[in-house]
């Protein structure tokens, strides 16, 4: 069975000026590690909130676990655990009191499921009596989703769960999804940075309030239409200025130390004349390959499809 | 030297026992694209809240734009720009209030202002959007006129917290060209940032780690040094250690 359904939801605010979430469909299987991938203003958090029954779509129906979104709310609440975006804890309990009340909230105990949260409560135990307020960014982000699963949820929702976390905690909680995700539990999990779409096993690339592709991430890959190659020079936006002087070339943009580039009618260039071509050009430390595309790539790809209007 | 325009030097801030920021020693030169970067909790923000004369270090020695830390705080702020991702602008003011206000509040003359504007809004494309209400913007637009904002005055420095944070991928690469194109002109920035193939961008980085620079080179130099294929490793190798985590 799905664990969550969308069928033809849309959203919109301010009586129909603003368009958040566009007609989106979607299915997530039971047990599935699932990523909403999208920057800021997608409608990966309206889609949160329809599915979390704190909001009430415009159009089309919404289920978790078979339920209605709209009718079952009641019973959705007892049974999703919910990360919003924004840290919502109690800032004046500490870090016990607030595992406490959202264990009693739920009609639970934490030591009932303590098997759930073990892994990550420890981590944050030798603070419980601290103030949830006076936690920093990483720690309340761990008692944060303490409180999310205290009561054993069958789907649970994050909300941009490591947005303005530095690289190294990103890992380390992605590391704690995989594990939940072994106790079977269905994840739906957000995200702007597009480098996590690859520790999903499932993902729809959102923007502008419509879901662009939804596949695994090797697929969204492999189904990238064009060849991809990577060039790089000593100064990397001089390089980019001439590329973008190029008529052979169809799309060019800076990807970390490298430029990417793609060729009109995918023509496939010879690369040792293309590098001497630069050098020519006044380039320095030329060097030019082949590459497979990432999912930033194919995200790109897909924005400038829709703004084109093309397929 | 002229060329340097930001200089630290043993650089420190305690906040009672603890030190926010160790002995921090470097150089920015004029033009460079400076990349700032560290763990949460690193020091990041109270260094650079030093450096844009907003607080006092402890002890140590620095000037930004050729002005002490210590004496000179407002000779600094008249001379840097400054950007974060989260306040940069008046939401209910419009694109050119907003404009004008800065522009004002760096002591730019109206008949300035005005020129100054009028070219900037037909340069962003955002002269249809003159009227509106800065908050009724898309987030990409507001970072890009935040950032033109922001060097509105010429200053010497800008500086720029996350300032891409939460942006699509077609944006954020068209930030980064506004930021190439003003250290051409001269403009030195100082960026900090979590996305790592940014840093990849910048001619230099440095690492912070609980308070102390780790690390400082360009980011061609610091992957040969750790023998990595990306800053992405380059970073979690070295902040992988950090003991302080914070906001």
């Amino acid at each position: 069975m799905n664990a969550v359904v969308l069928d033809h939801i849309t959203k919109t605010y301010e009586a129909g000026k603003v368009l958040a979430v566009d007609d989106v469909s979607l299915e997530v299987a039971a047990g599935e590690l699932f990523g909403l991938i999208g920057p800021d203003g997608a409608g990966k958090t309206s889609i949160f909130r329809i599915l979390t029954t704190l909001l009430l779509p415009d159009k089309g129906a919404a289920s978790v676990n078979g339920r209605d979104c709209v009718k079952d709310y009641k019973a959705i609440r007892r049974s999703v655990g919910y990360m919003p975006g924004r840290f919502s804890l109690y800032q004046d309990l500490t870090v016990a009191e607030n595992l406490h009340f959202f264990a009693t909230l739920f009609g639970t105990t934490i030591e009932a499921n303590y098997d759930l949260i073990r892994d990550i409560y420890e981590q944050i135990k030798p603070f419980s009596d601290r103030r949830a307020g006076k936690l920093s960014g990483g720690m309340k982000q761990k008692l944060a989703l303490c409180c999310a699963l205290v009561h054993k949820p069958e789907v649970l929702f994050l909300d941009e769960p490591t947005t303005g976390v530095d690289a190294v905690s990103r890992k380390e909680f992605w590391e704690m999804l995989r594990t939940l995700k072994q106790q079977g539990i269905t994840i739906v999990v957000s995200t702007p940075y597009m480098d996590e779409a690859v520790l999903c096993e499932r993902i729809a690339l959102i923007q502008g309030g419509k879901i662009m592709s939804v596949d695994t991430p090797a697929n969204v890959i492999a189904t990238f239409p064009v060849k991809l190659y990577a060039v790089k020079a000593a100064n990397i936006y001089r390089l980019l200025t001439s590329l973008r002087e190029d008529t052979a070339i169809d799309s060019c943009y800076a990807f970390g130390e490298y430029v990417h580039v793609t060729f009109r009618d995918d023509a496939e260039p010879d690369l040792q004349q293309w590098q001497q071509k630069l050098t020519a050009q006044g380039h320095e430390q030329v060097e030019a390959k082949k590459i497979s595309p990432s999912i930033e790539d194919s995200f790109i790809r897909l924005m400038n499809e829709k703004q084109n209007g093309q397929p | 030297m002229n060329d340097k325009v930001i200089v630290c030097e043993e650089l420190t801030k305690q906040f009672g026992d603890f030190v926010a920021v160790n002995h921090i020693s470097f150089d920015v030169r004029k033009g460079e694209i400076f990349g700032f970067l560290g763990a949460n909790g690193a020091g990041k923000t109270t260094a650079m809240r030093i450096l844009c004369g907003l607080s006092y270090p402890t002890s140590g020695k620095a000037t930004v734009a050729g002005f002490d830390v210590y004496k000179q705080q407002e000779s600094i702020k008249k001379n840097i720009g400054y950007m974060s991702q989260k306040f940069s602008l008046y939401e209910n003011l419009t694109v050119v209030e907003n404009i004008e206000f800065f522009g004002g509040v760096y002591g730019l003359s109206s008949a300035e202002i005005r020129r100054r504007s009028d070219r900037l809004v037909n340069k962003l494309g955002l002269a249809p959007e003159a009227k509106k209400l800065v908050g009724s913007l898309p987030l990409g637009w507001k970072q890009k006129l935040a950032f033109s904002v922001a060097i509105f005055h010429d200053p010497q420095i800008v500086f720029l917290d996350e300032p891409t944070g939460g942006v699509d991928p077609i944006t954020r690469r068209q930030f980064w060209d506004m930021i190439y194109e003003a250290a051409a002109a001269g403009i030195t920035v100082f960026v900090t940032t979590h996305y790592m193939d940014e840093a990849e961008y910048c001619n230099r980085i440095t690492v912070m780690v609980d308070g102390k620079v780790e690390a400082l080179d360009t980011p061609g130099n610091l992957k040969a040094r750790f023998r990595a294929a990306s800053m992405d490793e380059v970073f979690y190798q070295l902040a992988r250690g950090a003991k302080r985590s914070a906001d």
